[in-house]
């Protein structure tokens, strides 16, 4: 393929994506499932994407992704929630002086979420970026359950409304606002890791010590990969707040940590295109796909076994289960997707296509030769 | 004063239970190099083992203890052997990856199995008596949890120290490959390794259990994080490590739980846990370790 279809391909398929999700934001119900799973979807992919930025091509293995979710969730729902919702809010302890006539426009709370995640990030990443592995790995999910208890605690009642969580939360008006933002901030990402710093990443990524040498900086690398992360995990939780309309401190647990940390797996560690697809297989998947299997359900007068509210989230992490065992790269290892790796995969997995033209026409030339 | 004590003895009876639980972590990650983060689950499996047994079944207590211990155990060797085993030559992030899969899974069935509702858990009225002594008075279970877990870390610390298979431990967590090239069978000793660290949190579970109502399929995360700061703050790798990391723990979120701020107790297990590995990552009994390029 030249470097001008592959441009054209793009072009077109973007636009296809893009159609298609107009086509569903024009001609479907509200409250039909292919929205839900859309909206979700978009909103995982961002996060999913910001794990993987440092998971993923990094090489940080962390888990403190909940914890600036939970940071960037309440931020945004801190200065939003209209003023004249707030006393309704906050009805129990009442709002603080300070918050009381104070909301600001979407799109800036929106980057004021993302920079008090960065800032967090920052502060914690001083300390703990100087771990190795597992033991950075247990610290930011200790951070995380650190950020979940401080803001479910008394003392910023008049704040984050203690452990009742906050409601009222407003989001775009428009149905496309979330896919906008989730599409800039992912952009954004994939600039990054295409400029010198990704390729920083991925060097400290497969050998820490041989990066240094080579005259990497690694504290301040893996300080700004950390604070990268954090700033879209933040808008990401921003994002979830708005798509749920309320956050409390519940609301975002290890299990989702968790959740997409085995999204980034299933995608493929490293690969931007692979979180993206994975997180809208996945949520598709959970939300959409195995929702039959929590009801019962008769074929005939025979009743199925084992249906019952539950049986889908055991089917769906015995999934999970299966690709981190059987398929540890998932879906699309640490490749993108791209043109050249669609038509090889075509190639590849049906040579019987390219070949039985070949057999069906090897025969006619020796029959005609022998003739 | 006796409020001290008392809270003293409360915090050495949650303290041992969690020291129970982060042996088993403790002695996993000193031979797989695993944080298994499916151990606290199979705590809360335990505890629901345990409601099967006496409150659907009505077996006596004496007996559903020895069946939670076998299922318990038969459930985490089940685990190793399928989610971690064929994993062995992998990375090791894909090993802590399917240790997260399997601690997702088990919570996902224990609701499918038992609903989300919080389950009653049985009581067994030997353990649940008051005792006094002195000016303290308490429930039977507070006071021996401590006692019998020292014993149970002597006899670990003997068993590790003195016995054949502690010796193939020994060496296996010092180098895989040597190990194997010794004659020890790598699977054997990681199976006990699960075995003995599946018992100790079916009696944890029991234990930890027993003075609380009832059980529910997310009881066992938090538990679960907290003994892993304890094995942390021990030494990883270290049995008595883990008993001195568990009593400080429990003793210390006690005291803050007694305290004007007990809401913060759980977020102050994990500063404890990030300062630890700041300033000693080995914790306090731990080996160093050098990276080798």
């Amino acid at each position: 393929m030249t470097k001008t279809t592959k441009t054209i391909s793009s072009c077109v398929f973007a636009l296809v994506v893009a159609a298609a999700i107009v086509c569903v934001g024009q001609f479907s119900s509200p409250s039909s499932m292919l929205r839900t799973v859309l909206q979700m979807g978009a909103v995982y992919a961002l996060i999913a994407v910001s794990m993987n930025l440092l998971n993923g091509f990094t090489g940080l293995f962390s888990l403190g992704q909940a914890g600036f979710m939970t940071l960037g969730a309440y931020a945004y729902a801190i200065f939003t929630i209209p003023v004249d919702a707030r006393d309704g809010v906050y009805y129990l302890t009442g709002v603080a002086d300070w918050l009381k006539n104070f909301s600001l426009p979407i799109p800036v709370a929106l980057i004021l979420a993302g920079l008090v995640g960065a800032l967090c990030a920052y502060l914690v990443g001083i300390p703990v970026l100087r771990l190795k592995g597992d033991y950075f790995a247990i610290a930011t999910l200790g951070f995380a359950e650190i950020v979940r208890i401080v803001m479910a605690s008394t003392p910023l009642n008049r704040v984050t409304n203690g452990s009742m969580g906050l409601t009222k939360i407003p989001g775009f008006k428009s149905y496309y606002g979330i896919f906008i933002v989730a599409a800039i901030c992912i952009a954004l990402m994939v600039l990054m890791l295409n400029s010198t710093y990704g390729r920083s990443f991925k060097a400290i990524r497969d050998d820490e010590i041989a990066a240094e040498a080579m005259g990497i900086n690694l504290a301040h690398h893996k300080q700004l990969a950390f604070v990268i992360s954090s700033f879209f995990a933040s808008i990401g939780g921003a994002l979830m707040a708005m798509y749920l309309n309320a956050v409390s401190a519940t609301t975002f647990t290890v299990a989702v940590t968790y959740y997409i940390l085995l999204i980034v797996v299933i995608g493929g560690m490293g690969s931007v295109t692979g979180s993206v697809l994975s997180a809208f297989l996945v949520i598709a998947a959970k939300e959409w796909w195995l929702r039959p299997l929590d009801q019962e359900q008769f074929i005939g007068g025979f009743k199925i076994p084992l249906l019952r509210s539950g049986f889908r989230m055991v089917i769906f992490s015995v999934i999970l289960m299966l690709v981190v065992l059987f398929f540890r790269r998932g879906i699309m290892g640490d490749h993108e997707l791209s043109w050249d790796g669609i038509y090889g995969f075509f190639k590849k997995t049906l040579p019987s296509l390219f070949h039985r033209k070949n057999k069906t026409q090897d025969p006619e030339k020796e029959g005609g030769a022998n003739g | 004063m006796s409020a001290i004590l008392q809270n003293c003895l409360n915090g050495l009876s949650i303290g041992s239970i969690y020291a129970l639980i982060a042996i088993g972590y403790t002695m996993v990650y000193g031979i797989l190099r695993l944080i298994n983060f499916a151990h606290g689950d199979i705590f809360m499996m335990a505890g629901y083992f345990m409601i099967i047994c006496m409150t659907d079944c009505l077996i006596p207590w004496y007996i559903s203890i020895v069946l939670v211990i076998a299922a318990t155990v038969l459930l985490g060797v089940l685990t190793e052997k399928i989610a971690y085993k064929p994993l062995r030559e992998a990375p090791r992030m894909s090993i802590m990856i399917s240790a997260i899969g399997v601690s997702y899974l088990l919570q996902n069935l224990a609701t499918y199995l038992f609903s989300a509702l919080p389950k009653a858990y049985p009581s067994i009225d030997f353990l649940n008596k008051t005792i006094k002594i002195g000016n303290i008075s308490t429930s039977l279970v507070t006071f021996i949890t401590p006692i019998l877990t020292v014993l149970i870390v002597v006899f670990l610390v003997f068993l590790i120290n003195k016995t054949k298979v502690g010796m193939a431990m020994r060496a296996v967590s010092r180098d895989f490959e040597t190990s194997q090239l010794m004659g020890i069978k790598i699977n054997n000793v990681i199976s006990i390794t699960f075995v003995i660290g599946c018992a100790l949190a079916a009696i944890g579970s029991i234990l930890y259990f027993t003075p609380r109502p009832s059980v529910t399929p997310l009881s066992g995360s938090l538990p679960g994080l907290k003994c892993f700061v304890a094995a942390v703050f021990g030494g990883i790798g270290s049995i008595p490590g883990a008993l001195v990391g568990g009593f400080l723990i429990g003793v210390s979120e006690t005291f803050i739980k007694a305290g004007a701020y007990s809401e913060f107790s759980d977020a102050v297990t994990f500063v404890i846990l990030i300062i630890v590995l700041l300033f000693k990552p080995t914790g306090l009994f731990g080996e160093k370790t050098t990276e080798k390029v």
